[in-house]
Order: structure tokens, then sequence, then C-alpha cells
């Protein structure tokens, strides 16, 4: 069953189009990853599917819902999509468990105590249990992002999006977050990747889309795709990639 | 310093000024009705203090409102903050407290103190808005976007996330506004309440000599420096703790 659906999306910012009539269907239990060079969109795509952009053309769905339509509560849409930035955005100001409980609390209304016990289960599951009333810059970048991992699972999210979550981590830190993300893969998730991680899209993904000037060029199984890329800019970006040493 | 006590004490008009305004008996005995009066200056900012708080926060807000639904709220906002920096406060003040009451109008209070208090609350609270607002501009946008996408509500992401990051950014600088409150609260009795600055005057009228306003001053020092001393404490320990996080 689809989950998400994108009809001729387009958005400009000032004169740049970085949209240009994107089309793209996820289904429930689909992970799907969003590769292509810095500014192909993908970004881009991803706010636009939280609202967090405005859009300037064309039609997203939530099911049978539409994100798009002229006076939706975007409040009660965005508790169903949950999104994960590349520089974490937790709240400085809060402890891990508060950043994890403000959503299920404040938008929600579940009780605090229901709040914590859900955050506690999370932090737990995902080994943060003892940095629980640690705040955020006291915790390593890879510490951070799984807490910004949890704090938009504890919403309970049908859709995940995560935006580049691991470019702005150090080397060293980038596999326990990976290895979260495939956990939750396993575990069904549903979840919108952008990424500049081609061997975690290729054993992860199943399906992975070729963003490249605002458009999704090519799209299919991440075999199909890495191995045999039909179009030539898909090849000449991988090739790139490779030669960043960052494909084998 | 030094050298400028000597200039002051070998300058032909020092045994006169010595006299008129370092009389030590004249000091001492006017000081308790000044420390009388001078209560009524304590009592009028610590009123205008908290009310200012809360009336340059909410300018403050109206003024950060995106969109152009908010034009108006906005415009409101720029127009009061312009007028009150604008006027200056000892015209405010007569304006108000000379005005107000003249009118007649049943109901209110025609007492010129009220008026006066209320003159200070406006001008002060357009300064203080702005010392808010700076603050609010100072968190940046990624945190909104983060509240927002856990289907925070503008104004809970407002109350929960932007705000309480920008009020700790601008304590110092608040501080230092109410310092400036504290002293102008003696252009009260411009227009007749008997505070410190009134109560010197008629010392000073009643024998000619100028020892009461020293007092006076002394007065609104000792008030002041603790305040001052209490930001500077601020700022270092804001200091330390960024270290500290960058450190971490």
């Amino acid at each position: 069953m689809t989950l998400l659906r994108v009809e001729g999306l387009r958005k400009s910012f000032g004169r740049e189009e970085v949209l240009r009539g994107i089309d793209l269907a996820v289904s429930e239990h689909e992970v799907v990853c969003l590769i292509g060079a810095s500014g192909s969109g993908k970004s881009t795509l991803l706010r636009c599917v939280n609202l967090l952009e405005p859009v300037d053309e064309g039609r997203i769905f939530l099911k049978e819902e539409e994100l798009t339509a002229r006076g939706v509560d975007v409040d009660r849409l965005r508790r169903r999509v949950g999104i994960v930035f590349q520089a974490y955005n937790l709240f400085p100001h809060m402890s891990v468990l508060r950043n994890v409980t403000l959503g299920p609390t404040e938008a929600l209304k579940l009780p605090r105590r229901a709040a914590e016990e859900r955050a506690e289960e999370l932090l737990q599951r995902f080994g943060l249990a003892d940095k629980r009333d640690e705040y955020p810059d006291r915790l390593s970048g890879g510490q951070q992002q799984r807490v910004a991992i949890v704090r938009a699972l504890a919403m309970r999210p049908e859709l995940l999006l995560l935006d580049e979550v691991t470019s702005a981590l150090d080397p060293e830190l980038v596999g326990e977050v990976l290895a979260l993300i495939r956990e939750l893969a396993e575990g069904g998730m549903t979840m919108l990747i952008a990424t500049h991680e081609m061997s975690f899209a290729r054993e992860t993904a199943d399906r992975v889309c070729f963003l490249d000037g605002g458009q999704i060029l090519e799209e299919g199984p991440p075999e199909r795709i890495f191995s045999s890329p039909q179009e030539l800019r898909t090849r000449r970006f991988l090739q790139r990639i490779v030669a960043a040493g960052r494909l084998q | 310093m030094a050298a400028i006590a000597l200039v002051v004490v070998n300058s032909p008009g020092w045994p006169e000024v010595r006299r008129s305004f370092f009389d030590l008996d004249r000091f001492t005995g006017s000081f308790p009705d000044l420390a009388r009066a001078f209560l009524l200056n304590v009592r009028i900012f610590l009123i205008a203090e908290a009310i200012i708080l809360v009336t340059a926060l909410i300018v403050a807000v109206m003024r950060s409102l995106p969109g152009p639904v908010f034009f108006p709220l906005r415009a409101l906002g720029v127009l009061y903050a312009d007028f009150f920096r604008g006027v200056p406060t000892i015209l405010v003040i007569y304006l108000f407290g000379f005005g107000v009451p003249a009118l007649g109008i049943s109901g209110i209070p025609r007492s010129p103190l009220v008026w006066a208090v209320v003159a200070l609350v406006l001008v002060y609270t357009a300064y203080v808005s702005e010392v808010y607002r700076a603050g609010i501009e100072s968190v940046h946008p990624s945190q909104e976007a983060a509240a927002r996408s856990l289907g925070l509500s503008r104004f809970q992401a407002l109350r929960f996330v932007v705000l309480p990051q920008a009020v700790r950014r601008v304590v110092p600088p608040l501080l230092n506004d109410f310092i400036g409150l504290q002293k102008d609260t003696a252009l009260v009795a411009l227009i007749g309440p008997v505070e410190a600055f009134r109560q010197s005057q008629i010392k000073v009228a009643a024998s000619f000599n100028y020892t009461p306003y020293l007092a006076t001053a002394l007065l609104f020092v000792l008030l002041t420096v603790p305040l001052a001393r209490f930001t500077d404490w601020l700022v270092a320990r804001d200091r330390r703790r960024q270290l500290a996080g960058r450190a971490a």
C-alpha cells in the first residue's frame, strides 16, 4: 500500500528552481534512498514532504490525505511524519529525556509519565539509557544524532525522513548511526533517506532514486542502479563517488 | 585619579565647594529622610520592572511573527518602539503624568505617580523589547524547524524552544536596561511625587547646601552596583559554560 505519493512537485528559491517536477511513491515498510550531488534537491524534497518548505506546485499525499491541500492542519500531519536533520537540531537547553518527550507531551498531549516511559524504552533500545539526563552539548556527534532519531521515533511516525544524517559526523561515528537506521529498516519502518553513504544505500534500500537538477533521473533497485545505471549522468556521478573512495 | 583629585582640592573654588557639597553634618542629618524617600524609587522600579518583563516580551514576539498575515501586528510593534524610543522620557512622563489625570475620566487613577510609572513602563518596554527581539533572532531557524517538525504549533515552538534560549542569551543586556530604569525613576520627581531626588531638592532649597544631592547620588550608586556586579557575574558564567560546552 502506498504511504507517500508525490506528484509533480516544484519548488523554487527566488529564481533558482530546485525541484522541477518530482514524482515519487513510497510504499509502507519500504526504504527509499535519494542519492545525487549536493544541490540536486534531495534535502529540499524532504523538507517539502514535511511541509517545512511551502510547495510551489504539485501535490503530496500521505495515505489518502493531501498534505498540500488548502487549509489542512499542518501540525496534525507533521505528527505522522518524522524528520531527522543533518545538524541534529537537538534543543540545547533541554536534557536528552526532555528532548525526546517534548513532542509527545505537547503535540500528542500524552501524560508526562507515559511520554517518559516511551522515551526511556527507546533510549534503552538504542543504547542511550545512561544519557537521559545529559545535555546535548555533552554528547558526541553520533550520540546526538541517535538522540535526534529517537526524538523523531517517540512520535511513532508513519514515515521517517532522514536528511543526510551522517554528513556532519566524524567518520568513526558514522557506523553507530547507520547501524541504528538498519535496525529500523529491519523493523519495518518506512523511510525516505537522503544520503551520500552509497554502501549503506546499496545494502539497506529497497529502491534508490538518483536526483539530478531537481528531477528524479533514474530509479530502481539498488543492485541495478549501482551496477548497471542506464543514464550517463548517473554513471558519471557514481564514478566520482567510487573515485572518492565512498563506494567499493 | 590622584592627579585629578590634586587639581580639584587645589582649585581656587575648592573651600567653597567643600563647604556646600561635602558637609558631613548635613550629610548625616539629611540621610534618613532621603533614604525613606528613596524607598519610593525602589517601589517604582520594582513594579515597573515586573510589568516591563512581560509587556516587552509581548511586543518582541509581535515584531517577530513571520508572514504577511501578521503584518499589522508587526507594523504596530515597529510604530510603538519607534515612538517611545524616540521621545525623551521626561516628555512622556509630563504627557502622561499631567495629561491623563487632567482628562478627568472617571474610574481611572488620578495620581500623577501612577501615570508616571505608566510612562516609564511604556518607554522601557520599547527598549527591552528590542533586547528580547535580538535574542529571538539569535536562535537559529533550524531550532524552530525541529520543533515544528515534531508537530508543535508555532506558539508551542516559541514557548518551549525559541524563547527559553532567547531569554537566556539576553539577560545581561536586559539587566543593563534595568540599571537605566533605576536611575530614571528620579525623573518622576519632576511631576510632583517626593522620591529621593525631589526630597534632596527640598532640603537643598531650605539650606542652600548641596550635600543632600551627593547623598542621593550615593543611594542610587549603592542600588545599581549590586545589579551591575550581578550582570558581570552572569556574563562570566555564560562564557565559562560556552567554553566548557566546546571542550566537551
